[in-house]
């Protein structure tokens, strides 16, 4: 199970939204809270336009054993840098830390190699979620089955299946 | 799930969780065992045996790593031809391995029945354990084989609790090697 720790950059869920906060489940013992004015540009004229069951790219800034974990969606210069709502479409699923950890390695061969396959984007959360999306859902549901097969195959199977599917 | 012989118990996992208010603990997590029997509604016994179960398991996790969540262990006894209680514990424990919770030793649990005729068996069947005249549970602790849990029906003498001691303490060092072996099983496809 996966437990936040501070700065880590995770994928959280909107499940609740509170007065001025919103509850995001991020697969930890306890809802994260997410304050409104957390996003770049948010005043309190201006707020995000956050709903129930939209998915959030964002870092922890308080998570320790004791307290609630809090999320932001700036950095510390108070620019976004590809936090905040992620958008429509897309595929939402989840896999373990382990890979997790291996995918955000520098120079990671699986995404260099999937990256000559079909262009798409991807969000890797530490928490063990993964969004992607790809141009078609078919090629959208063909990275996601690759990256959940990639806990189990070594790297020659993994450039066999790749090889097939670019030979396809 | 897990069977010595024909004793099989399904054991389920789930945490550290929120807790409800009324049952946080401000320093530790909350832990609850719900042991069911194979027939009908849990009874006083099977209470009893969650008490057991919930202080051995109490003493093992890390409960300060996760203050004010709940940690719930739901087993389920799905046939009984004796020594429930062990195959109960070492479900426990596998269940808690499996899981990842931080633990602060490996347990495992023996049952012995000590004979009329002195003789002590391990892991006896439902009709040994009728027949003996007394029978042991033992929780034993990976670090140093030490003792978590003690449970006696029935009576004996206190060298005779050594010498069952003595021999749960051997027999534990097999179940340690059979959860070493499924967990290297698990983890390696």
């Amino acid at each position: 199970q996966y437990v936040p720790v501070k700065g880590d950059h995770v994928i959280g869920i909107v499940t609740a939204k509170a007065g001025d906060v919103f509850r995001l489940d991020v697969g930890g013992s306890e809802p994260a809270s997410l304050s409104y004015l957390a996003f770049e540009g948010a005043t309190k004229r201006n707020r995000p336009n956050v709903q129930v069951g939209d998915l959030i790219y964002g870092q922890f800034v308080v998570a320790n054993k004791d307290m609630e974990p809090e999320m932001v969606c700036i950095d510390s210069s108070g620019k976004s840098s590809g936090m905040g709502i992620i958008g429509q479409d897309g595929f939402l699923f989840k896999v373990s830390l382990g890979l997790i950890r291996k995918l955000l390695a520098p120079k990671c061969e699986i995404i260099q190699e999937l990256s000559q396959l079909y262009p798409f984007e991807l969000v890797i959360g530490m928490n063990g979620r993964i969004w992607v999306k790809a141009r078609t859902v078919q090629q959208t549901l063909i990275i996601v089955n690759i990256l959940e097969a990639c806990e189990y195959m070594t790297a020659e199977q993994r450039k066999q299946a790749l090889a097939k599917l670019s030979g396809n | 799930s897990l069977s010595p012989g024909d004793t099989s118990v399904l054991a389920g996992l789930y945490g550290p969780a929120e807790a409800k208010v009324s049952k946080e603990l401000p320093d530790r997590a909350a832990l609850e065992v719900l042991l069911r029997p194979k027939v009908g509604l849990p009874g006083v016994l099977e209470r009893s045996r969650e008490q057991l179960l919930r202080q051995t398991c109490e003493a093992v996790v890390l409960g300060v790593l996760h203050p004010r969540t709940a940690i719930s262990l739901v087993l389920q006894v799905l046939s009984d031809a004796g020594s429930l209680l062990s195959c109960c514990l070492n479900a426990a424990c596998m269940a808690l391995l499996d899981a990842g919770l931080p633990l602060a030793t490996l347990f495992c649990g023996v049952t012995c029945a000590l004979q009329p005729d002195g003789t002590i068996l391990l892991d006896p069947t439902a009709r040994q354990e009728q027949e003996a005249r007394a029978i042991l549970t033992f929780a034993i602790a990976s670090s140093e084989r030490k003792v978590l849990m003690a449970t006696t029906k029935g009576s004996c003498s206190v060298e005779e609790m050594q010498q069952c001691l003595v021999a749960a303490q051997r027999a534990a060092n097999v179940i340690f090697q059979f959860y070493r072996d499924s967990v290297r099983r698990r983890y390696s496809k």
